[in-house]
């Protein structure tokens, strides 16, 4: 199998990401696409560490670290002086789901609604993993974190920040995991391109020790919740014009995608919310099939 | 060209951001700031300015944005007031931290609750231990000159620089404002060139993970940085003088030289001080004005040298730091300390939530002053019913409320 992902490494070897860290892998593959006329904006995430150490810096493009919830509106500025100087630059925002879904929000919202001509890429490991596995906005229903303990799961449904993007209609938005690097990739590759708007890309990015799972089974756990349904990958223009960009090809069911991690450990107790679960992936995944087609349709294809 | 025009002051800080030639400005609406922002829109869009301008979605985020476009080299600038710079407080750190010479004018305004849009110093003297400099502005010429002179300085010492100017009596009063000639603003603050601008040619992280062995160096050269911000705004004030006409200093003293009492003052009030002085003098009283420009860095040694060997000092502040006393009471007190011909130091906390301290409230003042025995830490000036005096002792709470299950 020979995947369309450019040779070029922008991440040096020896991070302090852990192993098998999703948040890793996914700079490493939206790096090479982006390529090294860029910057990033680090937020208080894991990649706050990841980085490493003053005077260590891991990867090949300068990267500005800065408060939690600054990341959007930190590489507007950024983009605003390149702009002002005359320089194409590609400004990545760079944030975890805490960072995007929770404390950063009103930042990003303000950078999406102003169409800021940046690359916000959310990598989502679906809870505050840095901190040491407490719930956020994108933690699932059922799952066991350190605020969300086996007693009391958490009882709320993952935030919706697909559609929350959707409703500032931004040119470009796109679900992506590095389990599907050539679908990752090309969606980098689209986002760099539909430059002078805001772009955001909601990469699913497997934490083993949040996630309770060794190591290897990282990139397991992230394809089993593309084909499961759970992640479904697409693409959306101008929050209007959605399409599917990978089909599962195989039936997964969603307890082959929570057996493989410790923290829907919960869940074996709560056959309701697995059947709660169940359905709402397949609403979820319908609804998303409708407006892929009416995507086509409307194309003429 | 050089132009004479009655402006607020509000937009003479606006003029400031223009003629320092802001790059990036990001600004968010607080009454009674809102006139800074219109402008600088106004003049960005008809291309008076060439900056861009970003409309944030809250003041964090105006100085998050300042911080992303200072790193990447651009001279940015932003203005706020009251509420807004609380908000900002987190990334007014920031700026400090990642060493950026961003400057922020600060219309103060009274902290809520209640709403209050009215004059009151508290807003800003609360971002004291941030690290920026900080100078009061007493005129609306000085409220768009300071701008330029902050800026020539923390683009020196890589500090951010704030600019403090009173609601309404400052910001909405106009006054005669000479706008200098872009030319000569230009020959007195030359273009930006920052050491570091995230060049993708050279791929540094900035403002990431330090441990314990560096951070205090760090922090330490944050320091030796304000330290030099001392003597090198005395310089660039004479510098202001020189290619701009109008000299600027640290401290301002007025009828000084024979003074036995002195009335310590900042900001926009301290123009009914100067009247007040005057009109003290002519019933024969030995009074004289010390006018705060710098807060920080303090002028330690000035202060000490100017006040040393006074009768009394009567400090105003139109703040509180509740549990102690007024917040430049506090730092000239601090200033004097050990000295041996230190005056004793009379704190009077006066106009707060914009009650008027007109020029009869000074005079008021010095005469509590002239005849008060024992230095008070804060005398409340102008509270309803209540003559000039220190905390009502009787209305203290003395005693917990007693538990109900004794142990």
């Amino acid at each position: 199998m020979r995947w369309a992902v450019p040779e070029a490494e922008f991440m040096d070897p020896g991070t302090l990401g852990c192993q098998g860290c999703g948040g890793a892998l996914s700079m490493r593959m939206v790096l090479k696409e982006v390529g090294d006329d860029a910057a990033a904006v680090l937020p208080a995430c894991c990649w706050s560490i990841i980085d490493g150490p003053w005077p260590l810096h891991s990867l090949n493009i300068p990267v500005l670290h800065t408060a939690f919830e600054t990341a959007a509106v930190v590489a507007t500025g950024i983009k605003a002086a390149k702009r002002h100087q005359g320089k194409d630059t590609t400004v990545i925002a760079w944030a975890g789901d805490g960072g995007t879904f929770d404390i950063g929000l009103q930042a990003l919202s303000g950078a999406a609604e102003r169409n800021e001509d940046i690359l916000y890429v959310c990598y989502d490991n679906e809870a505050y993993m840095n901190t040491g596995i407490q719930r956020s906005s994108a933690t699932p229903v059922g799952t066991w974190t350190t605020t969300t303990p086996d007693e009391r799961p958490e009882p709320r449904p993952k935030k919706d920040i697909m559609a929350i993007m959707a409703a500032h209609r931004i040119p470009y938005a796109a679900t992506a995991t590095s389990a599907y690097p050539d679908d990752l990739a090309r969606k980098v590759r689209t986002a760099v391109a539909a430059r002078g708007g805001m772009r955001f890309l909601h990469v699913l990015s497997a934490c083993p020790p949040g996630w309770k799972m060794p190591a290897d089974q990282a990139i397991e756990a992230m394809r089993r919740a593309v084909l499961s349904k759970v992640f479904p990958l697409y693409e959306l223009r101008n929050g209007r014009d959605l399409t599917i960009t990978v089909w599962p090809d195989r039936e997964v069911a969603i307890e082959e995608y929570f057996e493989l991690q410790g923290r829907f450990a919960p869940l074996e107790h709560e056959p309701q919310t697995v059947e709660q679960i169940r359905s709402d992936v397949a609403e979820r995944w319908q609804a998303l099939v409708d407006r892929h087609e009416r995507t086509m349709a409307l194309a003429g294809a | 060209m050089r132009e004479r025009l009655l402006l607020t002051g509000n937009h003479a800080a606006a003029y400031g951001a223009m003629l320092s030639r802001a790059e990036v400005i990001s600004a968010y609406p607080i009454t009674p700031q809102t006139m800074i922002v219109e402008l600088l829109s106004e003049l960005t869009a008809s291309g008076r300015l060439d900056a861009e301008f970003i409309t944030v979605e809250s003041e964090h985020s105006a100085m998050a944005a300042c911080v992303g476009a200072s790193a990447a080299g651009a001279r940015a600038y932003t203005a706020t007031s009251g509420q807004g710079l609380a908000l900002m407080h987190e990334m007014l750190h920031w700026a400090v931290g990642a060493r950026l010479p961003i400057v922020l004018t600060n219309v103060s305004r009274a902290m809520a609750p209640g709403w209050s849009i009215w004059s009151d110093q508290s807003d800003i003297l609360s971002q004291r231990d941030v690290g920026w400099m900080m100078v009061f502005a007493e005129t609306v010429q000085e409220a768009q000159d300071f701008v330029l002179w902050m800026y020539r300085v923390s683009e020196q010492v890589y500090l951010p620089g704030m600019v403090g100017m009173d609601a309404f009596i400052l910001s909405h009063t106009a006054e005669p404002l000479i706008v200098h000639d872009q030319e000569a603003a230009d020959a007195y603050l030359p273009p930006f060139e920052p050491i570091y601008d995230l060049d993708p040619a050279e791929p540094r992280a900035y403002g990431g993970l330090v441990n314990r062995d560096h951070y205090f160096e760090l922090r330490y050269k944050i320091y030796e940085s304000m330290e030099r911000a001392g003597s090198l705004l005395r310089e660039a004030g004479e510098e202001f003088g020189e290619v701009l006409g109008r000299r600027y200093t640290p401290l301002e003293g007025y009828l000084l030289d024979d003074a036995e009492y002195v009335v310590v003052s900042a900001g926009a009030m301290t123009s009914n001080v100067r009247q007040a002085v005057r009109d003290l003098r002519d019933r024969g009283v030995k009074v004289g004005l010390l006018r705060v420009i710098a807060f920080r860095p303090f002028p330690i040694t000035e202060v000490r040298s100017l006040l040393g060997g006074r009768r009394k000092v009567a400090v105003l502040d139109r703040n509180m730091s509740p549990g102690h006393s007024g917040i430049f009471a506090e730092e000239v007190r601090s200033a004097l300390f050990g000295q041996p011909d230190a005056p004793p130091v009379y704190g009077y906390v006066v106009g707060i939530g914009g009650r008027d301290v007109r020029v009869e409230t000074v005079v008021d003042v010095v005469d509590d002053l002239t005849v008060r025995e024992e230095p008070e830490m804060a005398l409340y000036v102008g509270v309803k019913g209540l003559p000039i005096g220190p905390l009502r002792r009787d209305s203290q709470i003395t005693r917990l409320q007693p538990l109900e299950v004794q142990p």
